[in-house]
């Protein structure tokens, strides 16, 4: 049973895990600040024979200091967020040296396709493989995002990687393994019956290990 | 105001009713019992028959391999990988998997009841057994799934009422009838693309599948002129003239081209 | 008394003929009967969705393995006991179908807007009672053909809630056939029902209000229900809009959100959501207001920064109108759109933040009477803030990549729905019940049921909180399929032990709002105390309310403790003083017939 996020997969996942526990840290404030409040207010100001509730109708004070609080934290929070949003998902953020490599998602599986010797996508040598990303580590890799049909999402948990997939759009998605060996893909946006199958794997492979499979499947691998 | 609410109600009601549907209806048949192959016209096993070969001219296409990593419980099935069922070619060209019916020629106004036994289709191995058939019109297909992972039967048909239907886990039985004459129907699983049906839907008995070594054979013909037709999923469809007398055998052979 | 026929003056007799059963409790153009009819008919649709959430826990908990009463379903929908893939995803669609559309919205403003509207400003009926008549019985009818879908051939819509297309334009691809259209058309009708409604709970607030009910001195629930009236009537149409080119879509061949012929498939999710974030405020800003009167109620004390909750619903209120691309920040749209919805979605935490606080403010140093309205306020008050904390995380961005359409997203429905809008109803029935039926609910089953209720319901939806974070994807027939989830899968076993408690105690309260109905204690006419206007009316609620008279008011509505009352607690606005004089008559009085 896992308490937490999954472990880090990619680059992206330092930045947003560190960013979820800033958030946890400072909405726990806030929680345990308003949840023993109630607690304490309930025992403490619990109706007794004698007593009298205070009449006010209020403190400008307080409102003035509970609004600008949480407003300049809130402020805060969305400079930082706004900073790795566009690192993340911004055209321009794509490195220029990223691999491309072709998702395109169907009813109920994904379709992987790796440029061929061109080095282009949506060539005739390109090569499509179900359901198996293959990638190097340590290199940053394009996805451009595709759907057959309805919206799917393309959802790799440790990589701290989402993107819908939608018909009629071609969408890029990068990021940059930080360790070599095997991840799952989910679909993250309900597309039908068969959604919760649209199960594919990442194989993060070491330079070496990449080199050679793309020769294998340029020599003919299997459909 | 009221009116004008019912109009507009009544109006999308309208639109709903009197929009694009279809012709014919899937009913859910109960599983046959009955194991025994009789086919129902007592005409059937009297009269004329038509046999012959299916063969092909030129190179077969290759059947690409299937790589089933993803789906490790049925990749087990397999000692070598498995392929493509394209085109599945015998010794000397012959053509598997053809299917062959009378397409002109049956008298106009005969009915033929559909059998009580059901076709069963069954998943085994990510793959659907078997790969083309024939069915009649009303009769049942029994769809099974025997392996333990999640195939969904979509049936792409014009002529019938599609339809999509899920079998989660091993031991799952469907049944479907198909209500128009079709040739032919795709079954498909969407999980695995590479499984797909073909099922050619008749009005009548008169239809068969070429076997491995290309051959096929329609019996009970009554005497007439007919037109037989083959369709393959590759390679197109071929026909040929028949006469039958009385309970001859005739031969037709028919040669597709490679493609 | 013991039935729930009203009393009528006689003052009032010589405006109506006597009215037949039908006239009286059936075809009613009294906002007190059509308050009480959305009730019951809400209520059941609340059982009818919990009902669906029980099977969705069976399949999540138990992937594969048979239901117990499975059998009872039609093979298209369960095969040997097993939920179908097909039939799961209608389950989680029509789920949130039914709780959204015909539990939480009606059962908030359906009931209390209609119910409390003209009780609270001493109007004797809503502005147009006829249209009220219609708004009801156009929302049934929506229930039912939404109900319809499950009798269809092909079965009910399964493109989840939000009906994303172009899955739910497609039927060749979705399955779902003659439902998806039923569902346009009722979405069109209850559209149809909430607009006419809205208008008139805008009108009577403007138009109807009694002589010294000035807009600050309305109740928190008036005015929460008003701004709640004025998102209504301007963001469903929207969605009636958007189902009807979806219908048209899958009827008449047109191609607006299907990219195969020019269309576009985000256009249904700008439209949806345009509507679908005013939507969420319309399902909590009425239980905010009704918790505020409850909560001020049961501190003795009046509520803490009146002016600050009503520009803080004000400020939710019209932020809720530039958030709604936050539900998108990964469909695709521009990433810099992403960035400006972000910046509103964070603001709008600020003005929720601020009604906590004054909540909290409001029972500091009060004299608290822990009733069971009031356990129900203070429970909603926890739990709203956690669903509220746990919007920052999905609100910040980059955060939002992991966790969006993940189970973290449904703890954080739940928690602002079931935690937010079901405790604040579960304090609003048994404060409001005897102003409906003469009667009181039963208090010591009341607690019990809140506190069954809060332990089992954080049981359930907390824990939805780390499984989200450990990647659970939402609207998944069985987690199991991926290696990565499967050492979550006990906690989704002990998830749903703790929903089917869940729904085992709210037994306890459907039985007592039933049995309190003829064998309830006879309420005295202000069981509470409170100062609103309807506690200076018998219990229940007569026919015209104070027809032909019209009440005066003195003052604010929650002037309890106030030193004029003296050794009372509390001080009704309704109640003149020897220091008041009387307010300056309404140039438009009285609402109604």
């Amino acid at each position: 049973m896992r308490w937490w996020l999954p472990d880090a997969g990619s680059t992206f996942a330092g930045p947003i895990d560190t960013m979820f526990l800033v958030i946890l840290i400072l909405t726990g404030i806030a929680l345990v600040i308003v949840e023993v409040g109630v607690v304490a207010f309930v025992i403490r100001y619990r109706a007794r024979p004698g007593r009298k509730a205070f009449y006010t109708h209020g403190s400008t004070r307080a409102e003035v200091i509970w609004t600008a609080i949480p407003a300049v934290t809130m402020v805060a929070l969305g400079l930082v967020s706004n900073h790795y949003w566009v690192m993340m998902k911004d055209k321009e953020s794509v490195p220029p040296n990223a691999i491309p490599i072709g998702v395109h998602g169907k009813q109920f599986e994904w379709q992987v396709s790796y440029v061929g010797a061109d080095g282009k996508l949506g060539t005739d040598d390109d090569v499509t493989v179900r359901n198996q990303l293959h990638i190097p580590v340590n290199q940053p890799v394009a996805i451009e995002l595709t759907s057959e049909d309805v919206i799917h999402s393309f959802f790799v948990p440790e990589f701290r990687v989402k993107q819908d997939a939608v018909p009629g759009m071609h969408i890029t998605a990068w990021f940059q393994a930080t360790k070599t060996g095997e991840f799952e893909i989910g679909c993250a946006e309900l597309c039908g019956m068969g959604h919760y199958k649209m199960r594919a794997r990442v194989f993060v492979h070491t330079p070496d290990e990449y080199t050679a499979w793309l020769a294998q499947q340029a020599a003919g691998g299997s459909e | 105001m009221t009116g004008r609410i019912f109009s507009v109600v009544g109006g999308m009601f309208l639109l709903t009713v009197c929009s694009k549907g279809d012709n014919s209806h899937v009913q859910a048949a109960p599983p046959a019992v009955d194991p025994a192959p009789a086919s129902a016209t007592a005409a059937a096993t009297a009269g004329g028959t038509i046999s012959g070969k299916i063969k092909f001219t030129g190179t077969a296409p290759r059947n690409p391999a299937i790589d089933m990593s993803e789906e490790a419980a049925c990749k087990s099935k397999y000692t070598t990988p498995p392929t493509e069922e394209n085109v599945v070619a015998g010794p000397a060209n012959a053509l598997a998997n053809v299917f062959v019916y009378v397409s002109a020629g049956v008298p106009a106004g005969q009915t033929f009841p559909a059998p009580a036994t059901p076709v069963v289709l069954d998943q085994s191995g990510c793959r659907y057994h078997p790969h083309v058939f024939g069915v009649m019109v009303g009769q049942s297909v029994e769809i099974r799934n025997s392996d333990p992972v999640l195939h969904n039967i979509k049936a792409v048909a014009k002529k019938n009422r599609p339809f999509n239907v899920s079998q989660p886990s091993a031991g799952m039985k469907t049944t479907r009838t198909f209500t128009a004459p079709e040739v032919t129907v795709n079954l498909q699983c969407n999980v695995h693309g590479w499984m797909h049906a073909w099922v050619g839907v008749r009005p009548d008995p008169f239809y068969a599948v070429s076997g491995p070594d290309g051959s096929f054979s329609i019996t009970g013909l009554p005497p007439g002129t007919y037109t037989i037709e083959a369709w393959h999923e590759k390679f197109g469809t071929q026909t040929a003239t028949v006469t039958i007398a009385g309970t001859e055998t005739k031969t037709a052979n028919l040669t597709f081209a490679a493609r | 008394m013991s039935t729930v026929a009203p009393v009528r003056s006689e003052a009032h007799d010589t405006h109506h003929a006597p009215m037949s059963f039908w006239q009286k409790y059936i075809f009613s153009t009294d906002h007190k009967i059509i308050g009480i009819q959305f009730l019951f008919v809400s209520l059941f649709f609340l059982l009818v969705g919990g009902l669906l959430a029980m099977q969705i826990r069976w399949q999540l908990g138990f992937p594969g393995k048979p239901m117990p009463g499975g059998g009872i379903l039609p093979e298209s929908m369960i095969s040997g006991g097993v939920i179908l893939p097909e039939y799961y995803i209608q389950l989680v669609t029509m789920h949130g179908t039914f709780m959204v559309f015909f539990a939480i919205m009606p059962l908030l403003v359906g009931v209390y807007a209609n119910f409390l509207i003209p009780l609270k400003l001493g109007a004797h009926d809503m502005a147009f009672p006829r249209i009220n008549m219609w708004s009801f019985w156009l929302a049934l009818l929506a229930g039912l053909i939404m109900v319809a879908g499950f009798f269809v051939p092909d079965g009910a819509p399964r493109a989840g809630w939000t009906m994303y297309a172009p899955l739910s334009a497609r039927p060749d691809l979705s399955g779902a056939t003659y439902s998806q259209q039923l569902w346009s058309i009722s979405i069109v009708v209850l559209g149809l029902s909430s607009v006419m409604g809205s208008v008139n709970y805008i009108t009577t607030i403007i138009n109807h209000r009694a002589p010294g009910m000035s807009f600050f001195r309305m109740p928190l629930s008036v005015w929460s229900l008003f701004i709640t009236a004025i998102l209504a009537v301007l963001a469903l149409p929207v969605l009636q809009g958007a189902a009807i080119m979806l219908l048209f879509d899958q009827t008449i061949g047109t191609h607006f959100f299907d990219p195969v012929a020019g269309g576009q498939a985000l256009l249904w999710q700008h439209l949806f959501w345009f509507f679908g974030h005013p939507e969420v405020y319309i399902l909590i800003l009425p239980a905010m207001g009704m918790v505020s009167d409850i909560v001020a109620n049961g501190s003795r004390k009046p509520i803490f920064g009146y002016y600050s909750m009503v520009f803080a619903m004000i400020g939710i209120a019209f932020l809720g109108w530039i958030v709604w691309g936050h539900h998108m920040f990964m469909s695709g749209m521009n990433p810099t759109l992403g960035s400006t919805f972000m910046v509103s979605t964070l603001l709008i935490a600020v003005p929720s933040a601020v009604k906590v606080f004054n909540w909290l403010g409001t029972m500091w140093r009060g004299n608290l009477h822990l009733h069971v309205p009031m356990l129900n306020a203070i429970g909603f008050v926890s739990m709203f803030t956690i669903g509220g904390l746990s919007g920052i995380f999905m609100a910040a961005t980059p955060v939002d990549i992991p966790i969006h359409d993940t189970q973290f997203i449904v703890a954080h429905i739940h928690y602002v729905l079931f935690g937010g809008s079901l405790f604040a109803l579960f304090a609003a029935i048994p404060f409001w019940y005897p102003k409906m039926f003469g009667r009181l609910m039963d208090e010591r089953i009341g607690k019990i049921h809140f506190w069954l209720t809060f332990i089992t319901y954080n049981l359930t939806f907390f824990p939805m909180h780390i499984i989200g974070m450990g990647g659970q994807m939402r609207r998944i027939y069985d987690p199991t399929i991926y290696d990565f989830l499967k050492p979550q899968q006990p906690m989704n076993e002990f998830i749903s032990y703790s929903a089917f408690a869940l729904f085992a105690v709210q037994f306890l309260f459907m039985f007592n709002f039933l049995w309190s109905l003829k064998k309830g204690k006879v309420a005295p006419q202000n069981p509470w105390n409170d100062n609103g206007l309807e506690w200076s009316l018998p219990n229940p609620a007569p026919h015209g309310n104070w027809a032909p008279k019209t009440p005066n008011v003195y003052r604010g509505p929650y002037e309890f403790s106030a030193p004029e009352a003296g050794d009372a607690d509390f001080l009704p606005q309704t109640k003149k003083l020897p220091t008041d004089r009387d307010p300056v008559p309404a140039s438009i009085s009285g609402g109604g017939h």
